[in-house]
Parts: C-alpha cells; sequence; structure tokens
C-alpha cells in the first residue's frame, strides 16, 4: 500500500529533481569555470612585465605622481586582497573602468562586441553553407576530383595566413573591382547617416539598419562585411569541410547505409538524410566551436579591415596594460564560449533521441 | 582567446609580396569622400584622455589643438613666433615676474558661455591641481596646488599671473601655448563635475572648449568627429566636419586613400609612400616632426662612464647608411637634442661611421670587457637600427646583446637605471627649447634617492656637471637671439660630453588627395591643425 502510494510521487518528482539536479550541476560548472577564468585572468594581468601605472601615467610621470597613481589602483595592497577585490567587483558586474577609453569596460564590450557578432555570424553561415556540402560531396567520392579540389581548398584554408589574404581581398575585390566596400563598417558619408538616423537597437548595423528601414545604409554595411566575412568564413568553411568529410565517411561505411541501399533507397536520401542526420551531431560541435572562435574576435581580420570588433579591443587593451579592460573581455570570451557549449548540448539532445533519455 | 600572430617574417614576406603587387597597380579612385568632411586616417589608438590637463599623447593634443583655444597661439601658417589666442595683448611687468594678459571681448564657448579671464585663470589652477602627466609644463614656473590660486588670477578681463623666477619671456609664452594651458569653459565643466573632481572624469571623454571644432562623437580607438564651430572667432573653417578614423594597417590606409576614400594618410610606410608616390592624384607632404632617436649609455657601468668609449661608440654607428636604407623618407640623420624647427637647434652632424677611429678610441680607453645588452623595444623599425649598430659595433669588437621588449618593459628597466644602453626615442613636450635641454642637459639630483625618472640624464646616471649651469641660465635669458646661441653652445658641449648619441629627427611623409590644401601636421614643434584645410 505505501509501496503504490508512493510511486506514483516517486515518479512525479523524479523529473523534477533530475531537472533540479542537473541546473544545479550546471550552475556548480559555471561557477567554478568563472573563478577559473578570474582567477587566470587575474594571474597573467599580474604576472605579465608590463607596468600598469605607466601605462597610465606616460614615461614622463614623476616618482611622487607614480605612487600616488599606483595606490589610487590599489597595487599597493596584498595580491590576497587586490584578488578578493577583483572577485567581489567582478561579481556585482564591476569590472572597473578601462584606463584606455576611461569608460566601465562593459559599456565598452557592449559596443564592440557586436561588430564581432555581426561579423563572425555571417562568416559562420558562409562557413556552414558551403563547408557542409563541400565535405559530403568529397565524402561520397573519395579520390574523386571534387574531393581532391574541396582538400585544396581546405588545406589552403588552413596554410594562408589571414591578414595576407585579407588584404589580398582588398585589393582584388575593393581595390581593382570595386565589387565590395572598403575596411571599416561602413563608408564615411554613410557612417553619419548612421549615426543620425538609425537608432542604436543591437549595434548590428544589417539588424539596425533593417529595422529602420533604411536600406540604403543596409545595402553599404553589406558591401563592407561580405569580405572580412567571407575571409573568416573561408578558414571556417575549411574546417568544417574537412571534418564533415570525414564523419561522412565513417557514416557512409555503416551498416545501416548498406541496408538502406540494399532496400533500395534512392543515393541522394541515404546520404544528405541518413548519413547527414547522423553526421550532424559531432557536426554541431564542430560548428559551435568554430563559431565561438570566430566570436573571441579576429585580431588579424579586424585590423586588416579596420573592423572595430572585441579581439582588437582586447589586443589593443593587452599592450596598453589595460588589464581591467583585459579580464572584462576575456570573461565575455569566456561567457561566449560557455553559453555555445551549452547550446550545441541542448541541439545536440534535439537531434539525438538516445541523448534525451 | 584566439590570437594567431604569424611570425613576423612571414608577415614582412606577405606585406612585400602585398607591396609589389600595389606599386605594379595603381589603383583608379572611384569613391569621394563627402565635400565638406575632411577624413582623415590615423592611428587613434595612443589616446588616454581628452581632458587638456591629462592628454600628452599625439592623437589627443591633435584634436584637442582644434577644440581648444590658448591665451597665445602658434601661427599654423609660421610655425614660431606667437600670435593673439584668446589673449588680445600680453605684457610683462618690470619685475620679470608679473605677466598680464588683456582677454577679448565677445568670444563664447562651444556651450555659449563667454570666454573671461576667470576661464583662463581656472584652466591653469585646475591643470596645476590636477596635477596629472603634462601639469609640469606649468608647475616648472613655481606653481603648485596650494599656492595656484594666488599667483594666477582674473579681475575683469586681465588675467594675471606671476611666476618664482624671471624666466626667458620666450619660454613662458611658449609654454602657454601647449595643450595643457588650454582654456576650459569652467561652468560646462564644473556642472559635469564629480566629487569635485573638477570635471576631469567627464572631460575625459568630452570637450568644453572654443576651438574651431566642437567634438560631435568620440569612440576610443576607433574613430572620432569634430563638427564646425559656427561664427568661430578666426572665421568659419571651410570644412565642417572632420573625422578621423583609426585604421592601424598602413597597407589599408593606402588602399583607402588611393581609392578616395579617405583625404589623408597619416602613417603610411616608406614603402607606401613610394608606391602612392606616382599616383597622380596623392601627394606627399614631408613634415619634419619632433621625435628624435637615441643610443644612450648608463654610467652606472663604470667602462660606461669612460668617455673615450663612449666617444668611440659615437663613431660606431651607421648614421648616413641607416637614413639612406630602411629608414628612408622617415628618419633623418640629426645629432643634437633639439630638432630641427626650434629655437637654437644645432643641424652640425660630426659624428659618422668611422671604424678605425672607434678602434683607436677603445684602445685609449683601455676597457678590454667589450660585452654590453641593449634595451630595445620590439619593433621592427627599432630592430633594424639595434641590428645595424649590432653589426657595426662588432667590427670594432664590441659585442651588443639585445634586450627587447614592449615599450613599458623596456621603460621599466630604462627608468630604474638597470640597463647598460638603451636605444629610445624622445619627443618635445612643448615648443621651447627647454623641453629637451631640461631632460638629455640638465641633472639636478644624480643619487638613486632623488628618482628624477623623467629626466634622460638621470636615467643614465650622467650627471651633466658640464651644461647644467648654462641650462639654468638659457632658460633665464631675456634675448631671444642669445638665448638661441647659448642652446647652441648646450648642445655642442652635450654632443661631445654626453652619453647620449642623437642620431635620426622623424620625418613624417603625409599622403593626401591633391584637392585637400593648408593641412599642418605641427611640425616638429605642435600638434595638426584641421580648421585651416580646405578641399
Amino acid at each position: 500500500m505505501t509501496d503504490t502510494a508512493s510511486l506514483p510521487r516517486r515518479n512525479g518528482s523524479a523529473p523534477a529533481l533530475r531537472l533540479a539536479k542537473r541546473v544545479a550541476g550546471l550552475a556548480l560548472t559555471l561557477a567554478a569555470t568563472f573563478l577559473g577564468l578570474l582567477a587566470i585572468t587575474f594571474v597573467i594581468g599580474r604576472v605579465i612585465p608590463i607596468d600598469p601605472v605607466l601605462a597610465v601615467l606616460g614615461e614622463r610621470a614623476t616618482a611622487e605622481q607614480y605612487e600616488a597613481a599606483r595606490e589610487a589602483m590599489g597595487l599597493n595592497q596584498p595580491l590576497w586582497v587586490q584578488f578578493g577585490l577583483y572577485v567581489r567587483d567582478a561579481l556585482s558586474g564591476d569590472f572597473g573602468k578601462s584606463l584606455v577609453t576611461a569608460k566601465p569596460v562593459l559599456e565598452d564590450v557592449a559596443r564592440v562586441f557586436p561588430a564581432t557578432l555581426e561579423l563572425a555570424t555571417i562568416a559562420t553561415i558562409f562557413g556552414v553553407l558551403f563547408g557542409i556540402p563541400a565535405g559530403v560531396i568529397a565524402a561520397t567520392r573519395p579520390g574523386s576530383l571534387a574531393d581532391q579540389l574541396v582538400r585544396l581548398i581546405g588545406l589552403m584554408g588552413y596554410s594562408m595566413p589571414v591578414f595576407w589574404l585579407g588584404l589580398m581581398g582588398l585589393l582584388v575585390f575593393y581595390g581593382e573591382l570595386g565589387w565590395v566596400g572598403g575596411p571599416g563598417r561602413l563608408d564615411t558619408s554613410y557612417e553619419f547617416m548612421y549615426e543620425l538616423d538609425v537608432p542604436a537597437r543591437t549595434g548590428m548595423i544589417l539588424i539596425d539598419t533593417a529595422l529602420a528601414g533604411q536600406w540604403e545604409i543596409f545595402a553599404n554595411a553589406l558591401s563592407h562585411i561580405l569580405l572580412p566575412a567571407g575571409v573568416l568564413g573561408y578558414y571556417s568553411m575549411a574546417y568544417i569541410s574537412r571534418m564533415t568529410r570525414s564523419f561522412m565517411i565513417d557514416q557512409l561505411g555503416q551498416e545501416y547505409i548498406t541496408t538502406a541501399r540494399v532496400k533500395g533507397m534512392p543515393e541522394w536520401r541515404v546520404v544528405w538524410v541518413h548519413a547527414l542526420r547522423n553526421v550532424m551531431v559531432p557536426l554541431i560541435t564542430v560548428i559551435a566551436l568554430s563559431y565561438a572562435n570566430l566570436l573571441e574576435g579576429s585580431v588579424l581580420t579586424e585590423t586588416v579591415f579596420a573592423w572595430p570588433g572585441l579581439g582588437l579591443y582586447i589586443t589593443h587593451a593587452l599592450f596598453s596594460a589595460d588589464m581591467a579592460a583585459v579580464m572584462g573581455g576575456t570573461i565575455v570570451v569566456g561567457t561566449v564560449f560557455i553559453l555555445l557549449n551549452m547550446l550545441s548540448d541542448v541541439l545536440y539532445r534535439l537531434i539525438d533521441p538516445r541523448a534525451r533519455a | 582567446m584566439l590570437i594567431t600572430l604569424p611570425s613576423r617574417m612571414a608577415r614582412s614576406a606577405a606585406l612585400g609580396v602585398l607591396s609589389a603587387v600595389l606599386a605594379l597597380s595603381p589603383v583608379a579612385g572611384r569613391a569621394e569622400t563627402p565635400a565638406d568632411t575632411l577624413v582623415i586616417a590615423d592611428k587613434i589608438d595612443d589616446i588616454v584622455s581628452l581632458d587638456p590637463a591629462e592628454s600628452f599623447e599625439f592623437s589627443g593634443n591633435d584634436l584637442l589643438n582644434n577644440a581648444y583655444d590658448t591665451l597665445v597661439e602658434l601661427d599654423p601658417r609660421n610655425l614660431g613666433p606667437l600670435v593673439p589666442g584668446i589673449a588680445e595683448s600680453w605684457s610683462l611687468a618690470d619685475d620679470g615676474v608679473t605677466y598680464t594678459f588683456k582677454i577679448k571681448s565677445g568670444l563664447k564657448f562651444h556651450s555659449g558661455n563667454p570666454i573671461r579671464a576667470e576661464d583662463a585663470a581656472w584652466s591653469i589652477q585646475r591643470a596645476v591641481k590636477l596635477n596629472k602627466t603634462p601639469a609640469f609644463i606649468l608647475t616648472q614656473f613655481g606653481f603648485t596646488p596650494e599656492n595656484v590660486d594666488g599667483l594666477v588670477t582674473a579681475s575683469g578681463d586681465t588675467l594675471t599671473i606671476v611666476t618664482d623666477k624671471p624666466y626667458a619671456p620666450s619660454f613662458f609664452y611658449n609654454c602657454l601655448t601647449a595643450v595643457v594651458s588650454s582654456v576650459v569653459d569652467k561652468e560646462t565643466a564644473l556642472a559635469n563635475e564629480a566629487n569635485g573632481d573638477l570635471g576631469y572624469e567627464w572631460l575625459k571623454t568630452n570637450t568644453a572648449g572654443s576651438g574651431a571644432y566642437a567634438l560631435r562623437s568620440y569612440k576610443p580607438s576607433e574613430s572620432y568627429v569634430l563638427e564646425a564651430v559656427p561664427g568661430y572667432w578666426r572665421g568659419e573653417p571651410a570644412l565642417r566636419r572632420v573625422f578621423v578614423r583609426h585604421v592601424a594597417e598602413p597597407a589599408t590606409q593606402r588602399l583607402l586613400l588611393e581609392k578616395g576614400d579617405i583625404d589623408i594618410a597619416r602613417k603610411l610606410t616608406p614603402t607606401d609612400v613610394e608606391g602612392v608616390s606616382s599616383n597622380d592624384a596623392i601627394r606627399i607632404s614631408n613634415e619634419q616632426r619632433g621625435r628624435i632617436f637615441y643610443l644612450a649609455a648608463n654610467q652606472k657601468d663604470p667602462r660606461l662612464a669612460n668617455p673615450k668609449l663612449v666617444e668611440a661608440m659615437k663613431y660606431l654607428i651607421d648614421y648616413q647608411g641607416m637614413a639612406d636604407s630602411f629608414l628612408k623618407g622617415s628618419y633623418m640623420v640629426h645629432q643634437a637634442f633639439l630638432p630641427r624647427g626650434f629655437l637654437g637647434a644645432l643641424e652640425e652632424t660630426p659624428y659618422s661611421l668611422d671604424i678605425e677611429k672607434a678602434k683607436g678610441l677603445i684602445a685609449e680607453s683601455g676597457v678590454t670587457d667589450l660585452k654590453f645588452t641593449l634595451h630595445v623595444r620590439n619593433d621592427q623599425e627599432r630592430l633594424e637600427m639595434a641590428q645595424s649598430m649590432q653589426n657595426t659595433f662588432a667590427q670594432a669588437g664590441i659585442t651588443l646583446e639585445f634586450k627587447t621588449g614592449t615599450g613599458k618593459e623596456v621603460l621599466g628597466d630604462y627608468r630604474a637605471r638597470t640597463h647598460q644602453l638603451v636605444l629610445e626615442a624622445w619627443g618635445p613636450d612643448y615648443p621651447d627649447p627647454h623641453t629637451n635641454a631640461d631632460t638629455f642637459a640638465r641633472n639636478p639630483d644624480n643619487s638613486d634617492e632623488a628618482k628624477l625618472t623623467g629626466v634622460l640624464a638621470w636615467r643614465n646616471a650622467w650627471p651633466a656637471a658640464e651644461v647644467n649651469d648654462l641650462t639654468n641660465a638659457a632658460v633665464l635669458e631675456k634675448d631671444a637671439d642669445k638665448r638661441a646661441s647659448m642652446y647652441i653652445e648646450i648642445q655642442r658641449i652635450h654632443q661631445r660630453a654626453a652619453p647620449f648619441a642623437e642620431m635620426f629627427q622623424r620625418i613624417e611623409p603625409v599622403a593626401m588627395r591633391k584637392n585637400v590644401e593648408g593641412f599642418s601636421g605641427g611640425g616638429s614643434i605642435h600638434s595638426a591643425f584641421y580648421w585651416t584645410v580646405t578641399k
């Protein structure tokens, strides 16, 4: 009696408990990861041989000015106190002010991140749209001309320095042919129009201009993003196509594929539906990782294309010993990484029924 | 984080290929900048603050020079003689220390507030009280946060400033043209004051001046836009807007200029300059700038206190060879601490590469341990100079080992006097010869405790006994001609006796579209002027 009475209750509470456990586990992982991130960025900030005080004052500063600034920055306190203060501030969302821009780091990151997000998203779309079909085609005909071509393109994508490809792309498609816009996110005249006529909602020019119905600026922004996104997308495509190829070759050798073929299923269905569906599971992780890499900001691409994104911001902060900005930026990157990992986890469950159990 | 920095060699090789391709394919200009806007590509990530009391970097000063006015100013068309700024007249009393300035009437700040003598007095008091890095330009006249309110006073339309010594008037006036002496709109700054900071936090990213242009938008390390102020007292600028965009990569700047997407490119490499020089739509203007490259020897190392050895080193630098090869078009040989363009700059270049003479001097010096470390910053230009020196020094038996690092790393050792040899650069802080004399040729206290870390003579443990008195006297000399000849004498002594081998002065090629007229980068003594530009 007691057993039967308790059964439904146990059954009812089990999923909730599992969910709670999962959420708690996730929160714990998140907290540990964040603390690790904070510790690493903090240590890096203290061990690099750059003097943050000189970074603020410049080389002409007198000894008194130096001491005063050192004290004001809290650098005269013991390390563990500094770390404690840092964690406390970070937990309350305060990453301090950037030395270089004199603005709260979060505000800076909110300004530069949309530029990177926009670029990385379009690059990843390029990478997926071209990379997956290329990989599948190469896998279905191993050793063929198409396969060799895909491998060659992939190899080139791995081995060509991105800044070189970027500069060459600019020279040809912007300088010579005039097909695309030049460096920067907009032409100068559109930059003014964008500032005056387009309310900043997301910071992503393509979305903001589309929402405001400013199609002329949208077109200009699109012409500016195509080339850098193309260059980054090329790298992403090289990676995705190689991974797709190897996953596909693996799947196409499986018994269920032979069974499907024996049953007389059309070859396109065997490849593009049955095999690809199974390949999608590991592929999602590949795409998410590649997207995360791009979201961290590609410093060299951003330099060549004068693209004011996160990678450029963090690098510049690093060179200027602007540790608040470096740490803030790194936390954002870390968060993005964690979130994308979670997202791929969720997608993984959606696609693979076995993972739902 | 994904930061894929390729090796420098790979990068140079790729840039070389690109430059070659660029040289073969002149790009036709199609796009155009807006007719009422001056578009400049520059590197502006050095800006730390837009507060005139704090700004001390090239790009920040370029901006502020156009957004603020000073009491007396330099004429952009003829850098040197002073012209009225906000003051219509000025004079020095017979006591040699009391200066009075009569402020022009009817002038307004961008906010619409009238410009008063009170604003001018407050601006100087503020800079002294905030005591940021450039404050020394003012405090060297005896002002302290405690006494400045009594020494800098306003009454009606008259500003009175009392200095602690009867300095050379030219020295005092020249310092008043520096950015730190800009006249700030007191009311606006105080309206944005937080915790008694005199508007410091707010002015870091905003302006409150009366210059030809007002700051319209500022995105750090990205861009800034200046907008012409209607009814500016010198006459409205011809161009309504100035848009300065941060473009870090010189090759990208060049491409933008060739396409006509920008009007001026300020950071081209010599290769890029050569590449665009054949383009009919582009003009190059070579401006002498104030930056001096020098080799310095720390006399804390007894070997480097040996005058013969130091002299030998001065004969072991291939000045002309470097200036004709990898520095071509960006540096000229210059062997004195005052850059050309300054009052009393010495243009003599007595040293040239002479291995035999150097060998003789080394033998005379009696120094046998000839192994030294050379601190050098990790950038291509400097490393190439260092490599050239390593090669020529080796020919006389001196072994140079490099200690490379970022600017801050090198500076850390340099300020702590723990280096042996250092290859460094110095730019003047204000348009008066004392700016460099004060650091190269004056060392009031050579002890470690003095911690005069901003003084180059101190950093190299050189007591400067030969020139201290002369430098102190030159800054008080009333007669400008006599003052100039005193600086020439100081430089001659310095050239011979100091552990410094000045090597090069910067030439900055500014590439602009043919239709751009009237741009001045400020020469060796000042910052850029935008309000004179037409196109």
